[in-house]
């Protein structure tokens, strides 16, 4: 029996960027998992609780535990969202055991290829220098690779995936776990702060020549965008779902 | 205090901006070479941790075993409740010894207690003889960082404000010939004091003894010339064993500054004969932090300022946009503690990327610190405005339905607006970046469409 995935899409890639949810559907079933992408789905309450808000979150939380309760595993292409949900979803009274359910279920998904369903030969093309960029919340919040603070071995989840592709060149970086600025409301709240320190990581980037800057969390990447598109930066920008997806087409 | 309007004023000179980034970040770098040469590291964090967890959980006992001990070693010791208290007592033994003039080495309590403007007000001089804190007292400036007062200071400044106050050559910023004008500046300082104030790293229990560190010697210089000494310390500073001591050594110059060892760290246990030492156990909000359980780690920091070397927002928004006397992300989880109106923006400026807690040499989780204390201010502070745009998201995203209806109008809009008001100025996502171009459909319509 293939494990049944539930395919969980945060709100703001539901809305611009479509692409990247159907390219993580299309991975999963190219993979062999059966999925599905339960209808009703809202924000996960991140924005709110980061802000100062996680009081407000309750019924958010409530509505994602009961819509995932029938799947095996729930799969989203977020490092941020997911250590939400793990971290950060208020006590849900009279729900504390599908809570804890939830919370043990749900992978971010290069997590889930390389922990669960443990790719470790991928037959695929990607011939592009690609430069990664690490997500804070994936990085030191799920610990999805090492972090640069720590003594610690390497790893890197997203990495072991990329490496398996034929002619990916992946791009070292100078800094290569230095958060990009986006930060949810920060983005706004500190909105000077924010552009600098995107325009940092493009730089960094750029500087050591990236052509395709991938991620698993579209949220710092629309936020790098952006400020790329709006300096005229030649860089281009995929979501690491994507990547995987061509080139095991 | 606004942090958001500090760090954008910070930011508008950005070559300086970005020359102050690159010198923290080569502090961190050098962090992180020094703790990776060490195969225990993480091992002596969570030591390090743990002890502090430990003394913390009895601290009342350890710092009354603490005062009998050092009381033993003919150490005078007092206790003061906050700043004030600490200021007077200071005040009160500088009085009776007819002291008009005195030394400071390197003390953040003693800057967090405003303890030089009070003594000035009485009519006492106070020279600060760290050469980076007389520096920005000369400049009439708190420090901008607790380990690397003058950090914001370039070294044409610092040249141009030696030749001011020191007479050195105009131009000259050689800083061999710097540091030498001002070691015989200081000198004539040392020599003239009767009585100096230090602060304190550790305070041992077991031995009634205090431990200091510095790299440029001027604690001993100023105690060992001096009649008097005044030691200054934070009732979280107590380690219960000297044993325990190697640990922190070991930890705190290499996250501060990449050495192995502070180049002094100069024990204190009996004044010498004909000399007094005097020492204050100073409290000031600490037993409050202590009460809130999700705060009380933050007395586990030994000051080694690490957590602002490596945070994105410090290095570029400089330690004065914190407008408190422990600035970066420690500062941002201490200050609300003292006056939550006052520092309410500390805690949200910030990304939560959580490199200050993988940074940190005593493991506190100062990201999730923060995160608490957005939740507390939030709720006390009552912020209409964002409360207004918060609840209309909460809204949008609990109704399925009412967050695709809104989705499509905002990208109908995206569409069809004229660029000029969707970059509308009061617009903070667009005023320096573009939106994703919008696509035809949502995934979630496709999917009803294509899949059901």
């Amino acid at each position: 029996m293939p494990p049944h995935v539930g395919l969980f899409i945060p709100c703001y890639m539901d809305q611009f960027y479509p692409q990247v949810a159907l390219a993580s559907l299309e991975l999963l079933e190219k993979l062999g998992c059966k999925v599905s992408y339960p209808i009703g789905q809202t924000c996960c309450g991140q924005p709110l609780a980061n802000a100062g808000y996680e009081r407000d979150t309750l019924t958010l939380a409530k509505h994602f535990v009961t819509l995932f309760k029938e799947v095996d595993y729930i799969v989203a292409p977020t490092g941020s969202c997911v250590l939400h949900v793990k971290s950060h979803f208020p006590e849900l009274k009279g729900m504390e055991a599908e809570l804890e359910k939830t919370q043990a279920k749900i992978y971010e998904l290069t997590e889930f290829l390389t922990d669960i369903l443990q790719l470790t030969s991928i037959k695929g093309k990607f011939p592009h220098k690609v430069g990664f960029h690490a997500s804070c919340h994936g990085l030191r919040g799920l610990r999805l690779s090492s972090s640069s603070e720590l003594q610690e071995p390497t790893f890197h989840k997203a990495k072991l995936l990329l490496d398996q592709l034929e002619g990916l060149e992946w791009v070292p970086l100078s800094r290569p776990d230095e958060c990009c600025g986006f930060g949810g409301t920060f983005a706004v709240s500190e909105e000077a702060l924010s552009i600098c320190m995107g325009k940092d990581r493009i730089l960094d980037h750029e500087r050591n020549g990236t052509e395709i800057l991938t991620g698993v969390d579209m949220s710092c990447l629309m936020h790098l965008q952006g400020i790329g598109s709006r300096s005229g930066s030649k860089l281009r920008y995929l979501h690491l779902a994507e990547i995987l997806n061509q080139a095991l087409s | 205090m606004n942090h958001p309007q500090a760090a954008a004023a910070f930011l508008k000179d950005q070559a300086r901006a970005s020359w102050h980034d690159e010198t923290l970040w080569y502090v961190r770098d050098k962090r992180d070479a020094a703790s990776k040469r060490l195969p225990e590291w993480e091992d002596l964090r969570t030591l390090a941790s743990d002890i502090k967890e430990h003394t913390l959980s009895q601290l009342d006992y350890y710092l009354e075993k603490f005062e009998e001990k050092a009381f033993e070693n003919g150490i005078q010791v007092y206790w003061a409740k906050d700043a004030a208290e600490h200021n007077q007592i200071v005040l009160q033994i500088l009085q009776s010894k007819e002291c008009k003039a005195l030394v400071k080495s390197k003390s953040i309590l003693t800057e967090e207690c405003h303890l030089n403007p009070f003594l000035e007000k009485n009519g006492i001089a106070v020279v600060d003889s760290d050469l980076g804190e007389r520096i920005v007292q000369f400049l009439n400036q708190p420090p901008s960082h607790i380990v690397l007062p003058a950090i914001h200071l370039k070294k044409k400044e610092i040249a141009e404000l030696f030749h001011e106050k020191l007479g050195t050559e105009k131009g000259n910023e050689d800083p061999k010939y710097l540091t030498d004008a001002a070691r015989i500046h200081l000198r004539e300082k040392f020599l003239s004091a009767k009585v100096a104030i230090t602060g304190v790293n550790f305070g041992i229990a077991e031995t009634g003894e205090f431990v200091v560190c510095t790299n440029e010697g001027n604690a001993d210089m100023g105690v060992h010339l001096a009649d008097v000494h005044i030691a200054c310390m934070g009732i979280e500073k107590i380690i219960p064993r000297r044993k325990d001591l190697g640990v922190f050594l070991r930890l705190l110059a290499r996250s501060a500054t990449g050495q192995s060892i502070t180049t002094y760290s100069s024990h204190f246990r009996s004044p010498r004969k004909g000399k007094e030492i005097h020492l204050i156990l100073v409290d000031n909000g600490r037993t409050a932090q202590l009460s809130r359980s999700n705060y009380r780690s933050s007395l586990k920091c030994i000051r080694c300022g690490a957590c602002m070397n490596t945070c994105p927002i410090y290095r570029r928004s400089g330690g004065f946009s914190y407008g408190s006397t422990v600035p970066g992300p420690i500062g941002s989880i201490l200050s609300p503690g003292l006056d939550v109106k006052k520092y309410s923006t500390l805690p949200f400026a910030s990304t939560l990327c959580g490199s200050c807690t993988d940074v940190c040499p005593v493991k506190i989780n100062i990201h999730e610190q923060l995160y608490a204390w957005r939740q507390e201010i939030t709720q006390a502070q009552g912020w209409s405005g964002k409360e207004l745009s918060i609840k209309l998201a909460k809204g949008i995203f609990t109704s399925p339905l009412a967050y695709r209806v809104s989705g499509k109008i905002l990208r109908a809009a995206l569409k069809s607006l004229p660029h000029s008001l969707i970059y509308h100025p009061l617009n903070a996502w667009g005023k320096g970046r573009d939106l994703p171009q919008p696509p035809a459909s949502t995934f979630s319509e496709w999917y009803q469409k294509n899949r059901l």
